[in-house]
């Protein structure tokens, strides 16, 4: 009997009553974890001796799950999937980790991502790339590409991520599960290696929308270590979840999602944009109001340089501590200044590097006004427009991305401009902290497609809500990949 | 010189050392303990950790903003300045730019030189963490992170300043003003002062309201001195003079020096060209905090009596006179010294006397602080009760307070082991008198003759009672013997 590949509750029940025991679960999931590597390299460690915690009221205590390698976590390898961390073992524990062990939650795993957070594939790690379990050949998109990977295969219920553009929605997407970002501060940042902090969230993913309620209302609360973290006391997520939505109202966005907007679609961005104009119709036989609306192209258009922007800034202040002094292997050199040029020569991937470079360009004195301010009021204004949509609307639903994952090997994927704005749309979410979720909505060439839900900010209850209800419907609740190639 | 005058500015940076921890971090903020040992993940920028912003901090902030009497505010925003260096374990400092505004813009402060008052605009304000400090040996160079993290208001004044005596003036007032007001012990020897310089000259004719006469500005780094300060203004304004007068000055570029204590010199360190980019921006982990007016309001309430309004009390409540209430208000820690003598009773006028002289005279000798003094108030008031109730003669007071500062012991136990009291008994120094008068038959008769010689019977009771004679009784009773 496995029980890895079920939802937390069911696992929760099978251990109340005595079925199997949180040592047999973590055997189950170290063995599962062990094949998954194997396979996918969705690990940067697995905690081979995890220790069972006591079964209790909490429906996390005695489960496994796994944490992405950019939370910090005492006394256990943290690397952020980076060389300049290659041996970090940190003294203290992120908040959001020290929240789920209170909850009796048990690591298996600490999983693979881009480096830092820093790239959308999966393949950037110091660990290696990270294969997609539907199909090796493709990634999982990223950054929490282990994760979503570990999570779709089965290996536990739930594994955390982080989000700073789409870094969790995107890989449950091409994983064909759920990944659930809630609302800037509702879950602590303390312990989480920062990317771009006016954009990183905490967040979850999980197969079914009831486990990431669960999950994310284990990990949120305010924390005296992040000033940015709120008080959500009173938001119950799990609880939430009654599944009615009669009199919901939802819009898309007609410049992403009609196909008249892409005058070079290939046959998959058409038979992405048909099955969630299908899946647009089974929304709307639950009661649910969808309308559709137009958002200034231009506006649209320019989504990914305002992230790039201001992420790439962030981010080079962020990682600035990365010297090779008080952590991480120490360079060589004759003097400061020499030692921490080689060590962040040799350490960081060619693809950070270049992502200094833009982040300097763009807070230099002669740039800052042209490129930093002006992304930052781009970034108002676009945040803005959803505020506006969210007067009206209780959540935006789009299609994730223009259709499955990629392939690995990247010369195979027709390149289409057109469909940048398809792609980056999910990085509204973090522009205005709004809570985001992502669940599967079908398949296309045997390979899962998803769907996004964003709303308003501290109004998690209900994107979550209407979320559940959309699931239960679609048929696609608790998948597990079935691995091919 | 006349021909030319001086414009000078100052960047005074002061520790604030009376909060409980740091500016961002939970860490102890205390100057004293053993290197390395008050810090917290952050302190050291280990990955995931945030700045936490200390609020009496902020209020201790906005109350030296006020007193300057600068703008606050809508909102308190920080920012972060770019730069690598090994005591800067973040690669930024938390800090304040000019936009958004920091705890206070466009003040002013008048301050006295000598006994001119003279005003200063204030630019701004702001408040921000110091960096780790750093001790250079001969070949290594060792970091205490204790200090990473202090937090510590930058004040940048226009350039309205015209001496290096207006300048330490200034920076002597605003000393006060910190230690007053309870926000720092602003002591330079314990690192907590730190100054810029700006000098320029320009031809004395010309107005000096006019930016478009100004002279090219000049700055100097990490002054740590008040001393130091002035030779560095010296130095500058001389060398500059030269270089005018040698006409040299419009090749001279924009640029920064550093002042070198061992020769009192500056010494060129980069043109302006050069000057660091810091890229700003705002720092996204502490969100931005909107000011509640009530708040100011309260911290306005709250801001402790400073050195003038003491001096004035001293002057005009407790009839100090004006010379001593000005010396004893110059530093905090002996203002509340003399205070705290005065609430035991002891008469203020005496206090200050004898604080001025011989208790700040040791203290200046020894190199010592009023906190390290070995007399306490109490002490100090027992002493003076036993003048004022003529126990012992002033003159036996100096040299018992003398004694009781070099030896460390009370100085009323010492009066006592030296036998020192007073004769105050009216039928025992009539008895020491008459004998005097009767071994003295020839000048008595001069007396009678002379009465200047009554002087010469002065010194005679007190040298037979070795000093400790009452002198005032003693002139009396000795007055009333020989006149019999």
């Amino acid at each position: 009997m496995e029980y890895m590949n079920k939802s937390i509750e069911e696992i929760h029940e099978a251990l109340k009553k005595g079925e199997v025991t949180s040592k047999e679960l973590i055997q189950e999931s170290l063995k599962k974890s062990h094949e998954l590597q194997e396979k996918c390299n969705a690990f940067v460690t697995i905690l081979d001796d995890a220790k069972e915690q006591i079964v209790t009221e909490e429906v996390l205590s005695g489960i496994p799950y796994g944490i992405k390698d950019n939370y910090s976590t005492k006394g256990i390898l943290s690397t952020g999937s980076s060389n300049t961390l290659k041996d970090y073992v940190p003294f203290f524990t992120a908040t959001a980790i020290e929240n789920l062990e209170k909850h009796g939650a048990v690591a298996v795993g600490k999983t693979v991502m881009d480096e830092f957070g820093m790239g959308g594939t999966g393949t950037t790690g110091h660990t290696g790339i990270v294969k997609n379990p539907w199909d090796t050949t493709r990634m999982c998109a990223g950054s929490s590409a282990g994760s979503a990977a570990a999570v779709a295969a089965g290996v536990f219920p739930y594994a955390t991520g982080s989000d700073t553009g789409d870094s969790i929605r995107k890989p449950a997407a091409y994983c064909g599960i759920v990944g659930y970002k809630p609302t800037y501060g509702m879950i602590s940042r303390y312990g989480l290696f920062p990317f771009a902090s006016s954009l990183d969230h905490c967040g979850a993913l999980t197969r079914n929308v009831k486990d990431a309620a669960i999950v994310v209302d284990a990990m949120k609360g305010k924390d005296k270590y992040d000033m940015t973290s709120w008080d959500s006391a009173y938001i119950h997520l799990a609880e939430s979840l009654t599944g009615e939505v009669k009199g919901k109202k939802l819009c898309y966005i007609k410049e992403l999602c009609n196909i008249e907007n892409y005058p070079n679609a290939s046959t998959t961005l058409k038979e992405h944009l048909e099955n969630f104009a299908n899946t647009l119709e089974k929304v709307k036989s639950l009661g649910i109001e969808v309308e559709e609306v137009s958002v200034d192209k231009t506006l649209l258009n320019a989504l990914a340089s305002v992230y790039v922007v201001i992420s790439c800034a962030e981010a080079t202040s962020n990682m600035s501590n990365l010297t090779g002094f008080i952590f991480g292997p120490r360079g060589e050199g004759e003097n400061y200044i020499d030692m921490m040029k080689d060590y962040r020569t040799k350490n960081f991937s060619p693809l950070i590097k270049r992502r200094f470079v833009i982040g300097s360009y763009v807070l230099q004195k002669e740039n800052k006004d042209r490129y930093f301010h002006n992304a930052q009021r781009v970034r108002r204004l676009l945040v803005d427009t959803w505020n506006k949509l969210f007067e009206k609307y209780d959540a935006v639903i789009l299609p994730v991305g223009s259709g499955p994952a990629k392939h690995l090997d990247g010369s195979i994927d027709i390149l289409d401009k057109d469909t940048a704005p398809l792609e980056e749309h999910l990085q509204v979410g973090n522009f205005g902290g709004f809570p985001s979720i992502t669940i599967p909505d079908g398949f296309i060439d045997g390979l899962p497609v998803a769907l996004n839900l964003t709303g308003a900010c501290y109004d998690d209850a209900n994107v979550l809500n209407i979320a559940y209800a959309i699931e239960n419907i679609l048929g696609y609740k608790n998948q597990i990949s079935k691995g091919g190639k | 010189m006349d021909q030319y005058k001086a414009l000078i500015g100052l960047e005074m940076h002061c520790e604030i050392s009376k909060t409980n921890t740091k500016v961002f971090s939970s860490a102890k903020n205390s100057y004293e303990d053993t290197p390395n040992t008050n810090i917290r993940p952050v302190d050291m920028a280990f990955p995931g950790t945030l700045p936490v912003v200390n609020k009496e901090a902020v209020r201790k902030a906005l109350m030296a903003s006020i007193i300057l009497n600068c703008k606050q505010p809508e909102y308190i925003y920080f920012e972060r300045k770019n730069y690598y260096y090994p005591d800067l374990p973040k690669g930024f400092q938390i800090t304040q730019e000019t936009k958004p505004a920091p705890v206070g813009i466009y003040g002013e402060l008048t301050y006295e030189v000598g006994e001119e008052t003279k005003t200063i605009r204030v630019n701004n304000i702001h408040l921000e963490e110091d960096a780790a400090s750093s001790t250079h040996h001969e070949d290594t160079t060792t970091i205490n992170y204790n200090r990473a993290g202090v937090p510590l208001l930058e004040l940048v004044t226009e350039p309205d300043f015209h001496s290096a005596e207006e300048a330490v003036s200034f920076l002597e007032t605003m000393r006060s003003i910190y230690q007053y007001a309870n926000i720092s012990e602003a002591d330079s020897k314990k690192g907590q002062i730190r100054c810029d310089v700006n000098v320029s000259i320009m031809d004395a004719s010309l107005d000096e309201k006019d930016p478009k006469n100004w002279g090219t500005k000049i700055e100097i780094k990490n002054v740590n001195s008040f001393g130091g300060v002035r030779d560095a203004i010296n130095y500058e304004i001389k060398r500059q003079i030269e270089l005018k007068e040698d006409g040299k000055y419009d090749e001279m570029e924009q640029q920064t020096r550093r002042f070198d204590e061992e020769t009192g010199t500056t010494i060129y360190m980069r043109s302006k060209v050069d000057a660091i980019d810091y890229k700003y921006f705002v720092e996204p982990n502490i969100p931005k905090f909107k000011l509640d007016p009530k708040w100011l309001e309260e911290i306005k309430a709250t801001i402790p009596p400073l050195a003038t309004e003491r001096r004035d009390k001293y002057i005009n409540e407790l009839g100090v006179s004006p010379r001593d209430a000005k010396i004893i208000v110059k530093e905090k820690p002996l203002a509340d010294y003399f205070e705290e003598t005065v609430s035991l009773g002891a008469n203020p006028q005496s206090a200050a006397n004898w604080i001025n002289s011989i208790i700040l005279g040791h203290l200046n000798k020894m190199e010592k602080t009023i906190e390290e003094l070995f007399l306490t108030p109490k002490m100090l008031k027992g002493l003076i009760d036993l003048v004022e109730s003529s126990k012992i003669s002033g003159k036996q007071a100096k040299e018992v307070l003398t004694k009781s500062l070099e030896e460390e012991k009370d100085p009323v136990k010492l009066v006592s082991e030296l036998g020192m009291s007073q004769i105050t008994d009216e039928a025992e120094l009539t008895k020491i008198i008459k004998e005097v008068i009767e071994e003295n038959p020839t000048q008595l008769e001069s007396y009678k003759k002379n009465p200047k010689l009554f002087d010469y019977f002065v010194g005679q009771v007190m040298k037979k009672t070795r000093g400790k004679a009452n002198p005032a009784l003693s002139a009396k009773i000795l007055k009333e013997e020989l006149d019999k």
